[in-house]
């Protein structure tokens, strides 16, 4: 079960066709908004149809610790392409017990050429209205905005959820979403951000960069990419409790974690892989003439001023801060 | 019935064919048949039992019930139902407690317990899953020992928050949905101002719904009124016009939307091209309370038109020429005679697009900006993005409760079976 769209493709074709044909093993893929809900109301219903789930990193350690997922042994892992462990290639902290890591998706600040002659270069610019005139576009929730705020606020990445697990820490990060509250203009689903930058309606949004990608390489639209203050988080696979298949479902996800798996479905879709040793199989876009390595929100130059979201902070203050988020909208 | 009886001697009980008396026959007769009717309706009983009551019902179930702390923690539920609210957590309480998290860290129980206190006492979700895993090198004295891990366990207000949570039923959740939360003394007050989010949601929703119903009903009127009076032939090439849209997708219309009314949109293009409003004052119309209320009114006109066609359609153009002839003015007539006549068509189309309104969340995520978010979108974001779907079932169930009550209210007004829908 997955997300669908480019997303979907992405893994039908780095991962699904080449384990059929090595296995012998058929995949019926289904789409869901958020795997995850399905997958807690078949797990408590008693009624497990799904063996192998996508999720973001956050929820699949939710579900975890609520006893929803069965455990994955990281010994049926393949070894990075240069030998190391799995515990050491992958992104760090993102293998778990229940869940194997195989992209890193970034939410950045993407803006049209078009709009300024000198670009923005840093998170920082992204609260400037009036350096860089024209709306903004968001995601309608407290994670990762909050985040980039207190980035923008002068905050260094490795400090914001320090800052932000204080009272004083949040209030500061409000405040600087205050500074350009009115010219904001908040998206729910992930295609609306690149369609508000290509109808002109805002200047910059801070998307995911695999939509941007996809407008920027397929449609030709001038958006690039601020790579600075970018707030990454992994996403994977997780085994729903009462799975019908487990074993088949453990092969697959052994066989899909495999670094070059990872790598090859960078060729669908501009999500990195999330392994270190994937990265430098990395190879052009299915257009034969885009070299993804730049694209990743991985690549070592996209790195210089990135955050990894943590799930800790957020699954604890997820509730709090987006009602706080909620009624920060709503009073205008 | 009557030819049988009419057989029989007049003399005494009046009896049936078979000889039994009338009255049992007929009660007989009519149970058959009642029995007959019922078989035929109890595929679509039993069908909207399964798969709409039963669900429903476990769903709003859910926000009066949630064992996630009571089913793992029982040392400390024990502990609180020997200890009376208000006794301060003892050296047992706190034993309960690291017994609990040792059985909570084996169990892989730990977040279940935390996500259930979370939603109360925010921040507190990591405390449980930290204080499992390090449950087995918890030593007496635990009072201490757990402090010296967290100080947060000392915390009243975590304890008035397990205390609440120790019973799986709980009206905490409908509690959080009206802004208030438990206080260290388990009294319940308002949250702070910053945080208020259901209620001025419900209100807006309120209001808005009433809005789009009143809007649909004057744009509807006089739609509803050609279409009954024009010529079948011409009326039905309306009517298709009418059904077009309602046969069309509801996200390719809201997003029609978005094209037209942005602020790069047709309509604003058009007005600065002919200079009625200059580049800088492009009127916002999308992402913002206009937007949904224009958007959901056109998504909803149908659902008005529908059933007030289907009444004018049955009114006598003769009685409003009755009353011009005995010399009422035209309004007079459209007020006393024709308004009148429409009322049951009003009523179901005002009720219908009213609570479609209520628990409509597509078109708002979409073109509503922030603030023209509805309640909805607040359900939706509890269930598939917090995942809490206690306080989702809670705020679904206060939804409903208020729907029902304007129905009863409609009920006793108007009288529900004036009405007429289609």
């Amino acid at each position: 079960m997955s997300w669908g769209g480019a997303y979907t493709r992405s893994q039908v074709e780095a991962y699904y066709k080449p384990f059929t044909e090595a296995t012998g093993i058929n995949i019926v893929s289904v789409d869901a908004d958020n795997p995850a809900t399905p997958i807690k109301a078949q797990v408590e219903a008693g009624n497990v149809t799904v063996d192998v789930a996508d999720v973001e990193f956050a929820d699949a350690v939710r579900l975890c610790d609520e006893g929803l997922l069965e455990d994955i042994d990281h010994s049926i892992l393949a070894p990075g392409a240069d030998g190391s462990a799995p515990e050491d290639d992958f992104v760090p902290g993102s293998l778990v017990d229940c869940f194997v890591p195989t992209i890193v998706y970034t939410i950045a600040v993407a803006f049209d050429t078009t709009k300024f002659d000198t670009p923005p270069t840093s998170i920082a610019d992204f609260f400037d209205l009036e350096n860089f005139p024209g709306k903004r576009s968001m995601r309608r929730n407290a994670k990762s905005n909050l985040e980039m705020a207190l980035m923008a606020d002068g905050v260094p990445a490795d400090e914001v959820y320090d800052v932000l697990s204080t009272p004083e820490g949040v209030d500061r990060a409000f405040a600087k979403l205050d500074t350009i509250k009115a010219d904001t203009i908040w998206w729910e689903a992930g295609a609306q951000a690149p369609q508000l930058l290509a109808d002109g309606e805002v200047t910059m949004a801070a998307a995911f960069n695999g939509r941007i990608f996809s407008a920027a390489i397929e449609e030709g639209k001038p958006f690039e990419i601020l790579w600075d203050g970018q707030v990454y988080e992994t996403e994977g696979y997780v085994i729903p409790k009462g799975a019908p298949n487990v074993e088949d479902a453990l092969k697959f996800i052994a066989f899909a974690s495999q670094p070059q798996q990872l790598a090859d479905q960078a060729s669908w879709i501009s999500y990195g892989p999330a392994r270190k040793s994937s990265g430098a199989l990395v190879g052009m876009y299915q257009d034969g003439k885009t070299d993804m390595k730049p694209h990743m929100p991985t690549a070592a130059e996209n790195l210089t001023n990135a955050l990894a979201s943590d799930y800790e902070f957020w699954v604890d203050h997820d509730a709090e801060l987006n009602e706080r988020f909620n009624a920060w909208l709503s009073a205008s | 019935m009557a030819q049988i009886a009419a057989n029989e001697p007049p003399v005494g009980l009046l009896t049936a064919a078979d000889g039994a008396p009338l009255r049992v026959a007929l009660a007989r007769a009519q149970s058959r048949a009642r029995r007959r009717a019922f078989l035929l309706v109890a595929p679509l009983l039993l069908f909207v039992v399964v798969t709409f009551v039963l669900p429903i019902g476990q769903l709003l179930y859910r926000s009066v019930w949630n064992p996630g702390f009571a089913d793992h923690m029982t040392n400390v539920g024990a502990w609180f139902d020997a200890n009376p609210p208000g006794v301060e957590p003892d050296e047992a309480a706190f034993a309960a407690l690291a017994a609990d998290l040792l059985a909570a860290s084996e169990a892989r129980s730990a977040g279940v317990v935390g996500t259930r206190i979370n939603y109360d006492v925010p921040g507190t979700r990591s405390l449980f899953t930290a204080g499992a895993r390090n449950a087995d090198e918890l030593a007496p004295p635990f009072r201490e020992a757990l402090i010296d891990l967290d100080e947060q366990w000392a915390s009243p207000e975590l304890w008035t928050a397990m205390r609440a949570a120790s019973s799986a039923h709980t009206p905490n959740f409908y509690v959080a949905a009206l802004d208030r939360k438990l206080d260290a003394d388990g009294s319940i007050v308002r949250v702070p101002e910053t945080e208020r989010v259901y209620l001025p949601l419900f209100w807006r929703t309120m209001f808005i719904s009433a809005l789009i119903a009143a809007i649909c009903l004057v744009l509807a009127f006089p739609v509803a009124h050609l279409l009954a009076t024009l010529p079948l032939a011409t009326s039905n090439i309306l009517m298709v016009l009418v059904l077009l849209p309602f046969w069309t997708s509801l996200l390719v219309r809201t997003t029609s939307w978005i094209a037209l009314l942005q602020s790069q949109g047709v309509v604003n293009n058009a007005l600065v091209s002919t200079g009625v409003i200059s580049d800088a004052n492009r009127i916002p119309m999308m992402y913002n309370q206009a937007g949904t209320i224009i958007a959901m009114t056109h998504i909803l006109l149908p659902f008005m038109i529908l059933p007030l066609y289907s009444v004018m359609r049955t009114i006598k153009p003769t009685y409003v020429r009755a009353a011009r002839s005995l010399g009422a003015s035209s309004w007079t007539a459209f007020r006393r005679v024709y308004l009148p006549q429409t009322m049951p068509g009003i009523g179901a189309g005002v009720l219908l697009v009213f609570i479609l309104a209520v628990g409509y969340y597509i078109t708002p995520a979409l073109v509503g900006g922030a603030s023209g978010q509805l309640f909805s979108n607040m359900i939706a974001f509890h269930m598939q993005r917090s995942l809490n779907w206690s306080l989702a079932a809670a705020l679904a169930a206060i939804l409903l409760g208020a729907v029902l009550l304007l129905y009863w209210l409609y009920d006793r007004l108007v009288g529900i079976d004036n009405m007429k829908l289609g």
